[in-house]
């Protein structure tokens, strides 16, 4: 785009500038720095702190810079005399009524109002009557509140507004008696709920989980990658005499912009979580004993050697490092075991030879905004991909026409032009009316689309998507947990052929790419290599009485889609070899080696993201005890098993092996569709759906305090008013759920986002981990 | 945005919030406040914000935490929205203590305070038994304290009690005028 510039002068120096700009973007551009409270880059203009004064040319008066349009030949001083004066005139003015407790506050060395206070001049103010108090009022266990610091510039309100996409902050009262705060003592429940504590130029608004743990000048900060969903958001990481304290955002704009989650920001709790692993564990005569790690390895080396390798099966994080998923994968495959798989959550692998390299999200993450038309199938993507769900927020804002196909409702923060819901079964046909409505169908696809005729909504959201300039088909989460994923996969391929738009995935985790890519899948080797033997996926595995398991940072009765399958096949199996950070009750009674590894802070490694992006970070904080960063393990592993190729002396080394590969791979294409999809039949009587919670989706955010107690309700199932009223249970009520052959207890809530005829069970949580399939048929009743 | 979309988008946000707004606002208040809504924009329903408040302030004398949240689903705002219109202005009170039947507010400014509001003031207290900032135990009198000048100098010594304003004021005026309220 060429645009025009024209020229101004700031402080003399001549600079072309773009014509819309405002003056304070325009000096921020040149890196000429004009001191700003309540400007942000991403919000919108308030100009209510008036800190940006500068002296322009012919003006009667200093203007705030952040709301001075530029003009051609404009001149303008940051730091004259004039501009000076009233700058910190105005700085005596936000400082009548802000406290002088900068020794005890948790901004103090980070407080933009201090190091303006400080190199303002003068050292005392002339106001000597009454500061103002404000009370708190407790937001929640996220953000810690001091209100009397507060200098009104409403950044935290803005943000509300404009970025979460609701407002939860306000500005009550009015004149000195002005507030700004929540009004009613409520929590703060937007899930990017923790940036007003980034942006909050004072100590108003700080970090509770981190309250006086350390002060800034004390803390080392670390670039990191966030390691929860797979937009791969970059943070930092603040650690004091070794120990994390903190997360903040990093800016990336091309990713993550300046925000992140609260998931990304406080899931650092869990690093030094109580049931942290220390020590290499081995059970003896069910008696745990602390073991060496020569010896602890030997061991497993022996029992990997001893047990038939068809016996062996590697359940891998999808949130492991690329270094680890490949040196566990390249160790295992070296003594012929190619059962391994990181798709812990998916249940349906009929077409994975046909899968590309990795899922991508088929757009770059900033292109999100530059679509017209998206459709979601199988998607939360608020709580799944909190980043990714803002630039389709942006989209949505410019008019794009967001749809879904889901197994419920969800609250979107914005307008949402189409919710289609079901269970697993309705969800299928609905998008079996969606490609019906497309155009021309691929036999393939007659079973699936038999005795369907697509209603006016479906052929609404195809007409939308074939109009629409930029459209977007994106597979999420729960469609990877569908029974039928393979024909949901399928379906979205030929909607999005015929209807002009492209196709991608929001993949799940934030390294489930790297698990494609490094091999940790049991079809294909590193670089999506074929391998000589098709090993067994994760269903198979669970189903297979292995008898041996090395699990890597998995939890199989939070992980896995299938709790009760995947504990049966744990405590079957001869032996099981845990790497994890964790070393929960429930892990200690199946497991037989616990090997302490390192959590995403204590390592270095690589991630790579839905683009397709690498990642690389290097570890904050100091393991405890005798852990060790995972790929150090990996490696001595392959050596004590003889593999071949393990000398590695960093994990940038092995980083760049598998890039090696990789560059000369050929991609798979996304093309082809199996010869044949079937319809599998209806069950009967209530169905099944279900999500992962989002503070549920790993070992490390799992044990992070303060988000569980940011939301209500975490683990209580839901249904539809209509059928509350069938089965006589009123909200709130005590109720038992049996599946199969399994049952447990929980608490009900009614709720109309919940399709009649479905009951929602959030996964990840102690309720789901007693229960088996995330679908099917199941019964609830009082307890 | 058609205007169809707006519409079914509100449909869908309205089924579960305006539900309880619907049962929480009475009739009266809801028939106030549909008739505020069809004077502005479709997708201008902060427009009818003061007068919602107004018809609740006439019903129940104050605003409470219940009903704002109630005005705020049925004009699909957020509520903090409507907590800082109604804690801007005066004429709203938010505090349940502060509901009674009438409300005087009696003008202290220069005007008023140079034609003797003082001893009007002191009349009212002693003759209600309550300091300014008060209710009358029996809920019919809400002493406001009336911070800035309610533009009648001209009239001065005056009150404003409930929506009329009474001028050129003497004790006996103001006996008279608040015995004669129910």
């Amino acid at each position: 785009m060429s645009e025009k510039l024209i020229t101004i002068e700031i402080n003399a120096t001549k600079l072309e500038v773009k014509p819309d700009a405002m003056l304070i973007e325009a000096a921020d551009d040149a890196g000429i720095h004009i001191p700003r409270f309540c400007y942000h880059k991403k919000l919108t203009i308030a100009a209510n702190c008036r800190m940006c004064l500068v002296e322009v040319e012919n003006a009667p008066k200093p203007l705030p810079a952040c709301a001075t349009p530029v003009n051609e030949g404009m001149k303008v001083w940051t730091k004259s005399k004039y501009a000076l004066s009233a700058q910190q005139d105005n700085m005596e003015f936000l400082l009548i009524n802000h406290p002088l407790d900068c020794p005890i506050c948790d901004q103090g060395g980070e407080c933009e109002l201090q190091d303006l206070a400080v190199s303002a001049r003068g050292s005392s103010s002339r106001f000597h009557e009454v500061k103002r108090v404000v009370t708190d009022k407790d937001i929640g266990p996220l953000v810690s509140t001091d209100m009397t610091r507060c200098i009104q510039c409403t950044r935290c309100i803005r943000f509300g507004e404009e970025i979460a996409g609701m407002r939860e902050m306000g500005a009550t009262g009015r004149g000195d008696r002005m507030e700004v705060g929540t009004f009613v003592e409520k929590s703060l429940i937007s899930e990017l709920s923790g940036n007003i504590i980034d942006i909050c130029p004072v100590g108003a608004l700080t970090a509770k989980p981190s309250r006086y743990k350390a002060r800034p000048w004390d803390v080392v900060q670390t670039a990191s990658i966030a390691s929860h969903d797979s937009v791969g958001s970059n943070i930092n990481l603040h650690t004091y005499k070794n120990e994390l304290v903190r997360v903040v955002a990093g800016d990336n704009d091309a990713i993550n912009e300046c925000w992140i989650s609260d998931r990304d920001r406080f899931s650092y709790q869990g690093v030094t979580a109580k049931d942290r692993l220390t020590k290499p564990m081995i059970k003896k005569d069910g008696i745990w004993k602390e073991i060496d790690w020569a010896g602890a390895l030997d061991s497993i080396a022996e029992l990997i050697k001893a047990i038939d390798a068809d016996q062996i099966g590697a359940l891998v994080s999808p949130r492991a490092t690329v270094e680890e998923q490949y040196l566990l994968q390249k160790a295992l495959r070296g003594v012929g075991v190619n059962n391994i798989d990181h798709r812990l959550r998916q249940c349906d692998f009929y077409d994975q030879e046909l899968a590309p390299l990795a899922p991508n999200l088929g757009v770059s993450i900033a292109d999100l905004e530059q679509q017209n038309a998206v459709l979601l199938v199988g998607s939360n993507i608020r709580q799944e991909q909190p980043m990714l769900n803002h630039r389709l927020r942006k989209a949505a804002l410019k008019g794009a026409h967001i749809m879904t196909v889901n197994l419920r409702e969800y609250d979107f923060n914005y307008d949402i032009a189409e919710q289609l819901t079901g269970n697993v079964t309705q969800m299928l046909e609905k998008l079996a009316g969606i490609a019906l409505a497309s155009g021309k169908l691929p036999e393939a696809l007659d079973d699936l689309v038999d005795g369907i005729k697509p209603n006016d909504t479906e052929k609404k959201i195809a007409k939308y998507l074939t109009e629409a300039e930029n459209a977007l088909v994106l597979t999420g989460n729960i469609a990877v947990s569908h029974p039928q994923y393979s024909a949901l996969r399928a379906l979205s391929s030929v909607i999005a052929e015929n209807t002009g738009a492209k196709l991608g995935s929001l993949v799940e985790s934030a390294n489930t790419v790297g698990g494609w890519l490094s091999g940790a899948i049991p079809h294909r080797q590193a670089a999506g290599i074929d391998t000589a033997k098709v090993g067994k996926n994760i269903t198979e595995m669970l189903n297979a009485d292995l008898k041996l398991f090395v699990l890597l940072d998995v939890e199989p009765e939070f992980d896995c889609a299938n709790p009760k399958q995947a504990m049966s096949a744990m405590h079957q199996a001869e032996c099981v070899v845990a790497m994890t950070p964790y070393a929960s009750e429930s892990l200690k009674a199946y497991t037989d080696i616990l090997l302490p590894i390192s959590t995403v802070a204590e390592t270095s490694g690589t991630f790579i993201n839905t683009e397709g992006r690498w990642q690389s970070f290097t570890g904050a904080s100091q393991l405890a005890g005798d852990a060790r960063p995972a790929w150090k393990v990996l490696r001595v592993l392959g050596n004590v098993l003889e593999v071949e190729g393990f000398e590695f002396v960093s994990s940038t080394e092995v980083r760049d092996e598998l890039q090696a590969k990789i560059s000369s791979a050929t991609d798979k294409g996304n093309a082809d569709l199996m010869p044949i999809y079937q319809k599998q039949a209806t069950d009967t009587g209530l169905q099944r759906v279900s999500e992962v919670s989002i503070y549920c989706t790993d070992s490390l955010v799992r044990r992070a305090t303060a988000l569980h107690k940011s939301i209500e309700n975490e683990a209580a199932i839901r249904i539809n008013i209509n059928d509350a009223e069938v089965l006589g249970l009123s909200n709130n009520a005590k109720i038992t759920i049996k599946q199969d052959e399994a049952s447990t207890k929980a608490t009900l809530i009614i709720d109309n986002m919940i399709p009649q005829g479905c009951v929602f069970i959030p996964e990840g949580t102690e309720v789901s981990a007693c229960l088996s399939a995330s679908f099917g048929t199941i019964e609830i009743s009082a307890a | 945005m058609s205007d169809t979309k707006v519409e079914t988008v509100k449909i869908r946000d309205m089924r579960n919030a305006s539900k309880d707004a619907t049962s929480i606002l009475t009739q009266h208040e809801r028939d106030d406040i549909d008739s505020w809504l069809k004077r502005y924009p479709k997708d201008r329903s902060q427009s009818a914000l003061l007068a919602a408040l107004r018809a609740v302030m006439h019903e129940d004398h104050y605003l409470s935490t219940k009903k704002m949240n109630a005005v705020a689903a049925y004009l699909h705002l957020p509520n903090i929205a409507v907590y800082e219109v109604a804690s801007f202005y005066s004429m709203f009170e938010l505090d349940e203590k502060a509901a009674g039947r009438h409300s005087i507010s009696v003008c202290t400014n220069v005007s008023c305070m140079l034609n003797g509001s003082d001893e009007i003031v002191n009349h009212i207290e002693s003759k209600l038994g309550i300091k300014m900032g008060e209710t009358t135990s029996d809920g019919k009198f809400f002493f406001k304290i009336e911070e800035e000048c309610l533009a009648a100098c001209c009239g001065a010594p005056m009150m404003q009690v409930d929506h009329v304003y009474y001028e050129n004021l003497t004790l006996e005026k103001v006996d008279e005028i608040l015995d004669g309220l129910e």
